[in-house]
């Protein structure tokens, strides 16, 4: 049984983008195995493009960092029928050469950094080889995008960080961090929409919920938006979160 | 009078779940719903209706259920003590309950998750397509004492049938497919990991099931700088510690520990319905295989309906429910059905 199949369409070296199987019902399309902006954009063009083509026995689509995941009906379309689907698809296009989804928008998110608030800034500076001072300086000069909602609902992966923070995620998982938490990893910050255990790094302490289940449109934030975060006071951000689900967040469509 | 169940005393892992909720993924809200899907096949069957109406999971304890109305009711899934107005009923059976009637259900006897089904099934609030709460997500309210849980139309009304409920609450061994991380495994421990006789471990819930071992941990540090990638529910992530978590029902929609294989859809059942300390085995089989094996799970579960046995007995005239189920073998013999 072969689990991969490669399609070239952007130069002959690349191995990318693959097909895969995930599981018995599940084919990924990769555009490659490392965060690069041209292949998040890829992703997320691609699968647009999935869903309008809304293949036989296709019952469900998402996008990962840099992957495509379509989940199907195996007895309904078989593997290799839905693959050449899928590879026709690939081949159509320049995936990598495409736009980021329209009506993106600039968030700004108030955000207390380490304290009792968010015990592990000092532990993420000093693994990426940084002052405290100097780790929030580089985590709120950096202007990330939303490259991908997952994990929990509505929550983002935002990237690209500067180099010096591609850490490992830690070995032991923190039992516990709470909603609005936002963390650090692997040249990526996650803002936790649920409170949950996690490997990633608690460097600081929003009042930003990102999944609204009561709310017209429970899910916030898109894949494309761009995010800052912004240096508050605890005091301040103890206003600004019990003013509602916002959390103080500010946005502006990007034109 | 709202038609329902008033729950007057809950265990504490009582939720609504149907067959999921397909179309949020890409939001980061995985598809959810009950635990055990076969135990939903198994009740509607019992009941005569469609599979995707939602149920009562009950992982561990049951609770005790007032009947606003008379309703049709089935029971299946992890077995447990159950009585109506004091009479033992069968597990894995329909019956009914009458207007006030008293439902009881006590603690899980083998496996983790009961389900109580209603004909007609829970109608609580429809969230972009699916009753399923998703605790992990936020998504439901809780279930609290003194709550009328709504039941729908029912327009059945067969009742009085038991079903021989398919093995599942001992563990065994599990069928899975490579996965896309498997290769970051080196041969030695994905061989390792198939020779290994597993634990399933006390801990655990709707998101995964954490296995133990008496060897070493599995994996290395290489699988802590992979990127996130799309998980699903059969994953059986190793994580940072190395234990190897079979991922469920409510498992995250992506995740970046790595994934050492994939259970196969019609054996996850037997994964979350495993008892703590129930042994597990894992093997690799093909593709080819996996699908022969879910054709084949999906021609047995059509069949459910038609294996229904009329249950001899009134179910109010069993008083000894353990005594019923020894020579239940025989009572199948006679049935005309």
């Amino acid at each position: 049984m072969t689990a991969t199949e490669t399609a070239r369409t952007v130069e002959p070296a690349s191995p990318w983008p693959v097909i895969r199987s995930v599981g018995v019902d599940g084919l990924l399309v990769s555009f490659g195995d490392r965060l690069e902006e041209p292949a998040n954009r890829a992703a997320l063009a691609y699968r647009a493009a999935v869903e309008r083509l809304s293949p036989s026995g296709v019952e469900e689509t998402s996008t990962s960092l840099v992957s495509v995941y379509v989940r199907f009906d195996p007895l309904a379309v078989a593997h290799a029928d839905l693959r050449d689907v899928l590879l026709g698809l690939l081949r159509s296009k320049d995936w990598y050469g495409q736009a980021l989804p329209e009506g993106r928008r600039r968030w700004r998110i108030p955000t207390v950094f380490g304290t009792d608030r968010a015990p592990q800034l000092a532990e993420a500076a000093a693994v990426a080889g940084m002052s405290e001072a100097e780790a929030i300086r580089s985590l709120t000069g950096a202007a990330v995008r939303v490259q991908t909602i997952g994990f929990a609902p509505g929550q983002p992966y935002l990237g690209e960080l500067p180099a010096a923070w591609n850490i490992p995620r830690q070995s032991k998982l923190t039992p516990r961090v709470p909603v609005g938490a936002l963390t650090v990893a692997i040249r990526q910050m996650v803002l936790f929409a649920v409170s949950t255990p996690t490997g990633w790094r608690h460097v600081g302490q929003t009042g930003f919920r990102a999944f609204r289940p009561d709310a017209p449109e429970p899910f916030v934030l898109r894949p494309g938006d761009e995010v800052r975060f912004v240096v508050t006071d605890p005091d301040e951000f103890d206003a600004m979160a019990a003013s509602g689900p916002d959390g103080g967040a500010t946005f502006e469509v990007i034109r | 009078m709202t038609r329902g169940f008033i729950l007057r005393r809950g265990g504490p892992q009582l939720s609504i779940q149907d067959m999921g909720r397909s179309g949020a993924l890409s939001q980061g809200l995985s598809r959810g719903g009950a635990a055990d899907r076969l135990a939903l096949v198994e009740g509607a069957a019992l009941l005569g209706q469609p599979d995707t109406l939602a149920a009562i999971e009950m992982a561990g304890l049951g609770g005790e259920f007032e009947a606003t109305a008379e309703l049709r009711i089935a029971l299946t899934g992890a077995p447990m003590r159950a009585e109506i107005d004091g009479v033992a009923v069968v597990w894995n059976a329909s019956h009914l309950v009458p207007r006030g009637g008293r439902l009881k259900i006590g603690g899980v006897l083998d496996g983790n998750y009961g389900y109580l089904h209603v004909g007609g099934g829970f109608d609580t609030l429809d969230l972009l397509g699916s009753r399923s709460d998703h605790r992990a997500a936020g998504v439901g309210r809780p279930l609290d004492t003194g709550m009328t849980i709504p039941v729908g139309k029912d327009t059945g009304d067969e009742v009085g049938f038991r079903l021989e409920p398919v093995a599942r609450f001992g563990g065994g061994v599990l069928r899975i497919v490579p996965s896309l991380q498997t290769d970051l495994f080196p041969v030695s421990e994905r061989d390792r990991f198939i020779a290994t006789a597993f634990r399933r471990d006390a801990r655990g819930n709707r998101m995964g099931a954490p296995l133990v071992s008496d060897g070493d941990r599995f994996g290395g540090d290489a699988g802590l700088s992979v990127l996130s990638e799309v998980v699903v529910p059969g994953d059986i992530q190793i994580t940072g510690d190395g234990t190897p978590f079979v991922l469920l029902a409510e498992c995250q929609t992506t995740g970046g520990y790595p994934r050492i294989g994939t259970v196969i859809p019609c054996d996850i059942p037997r994964a979350a319905q495993a008892g703590a300390g129930s042994e597990i085995r894992f093997v690799f089989v093909t593709m080819d295989e996996a699908l022969a094996a879910e054709r084949a799970a999906a021609t047995e579960r059509k069949a459910l309906r038609s294996r229904r046995q009329r249950l001899v007995r009134r179910p109010q005239d069993i008083r000894d429910l353990l005594s019923y189920q020894l020579i239940s073998g025989m009572t199948a013999g006679r049935d005309a059905d």
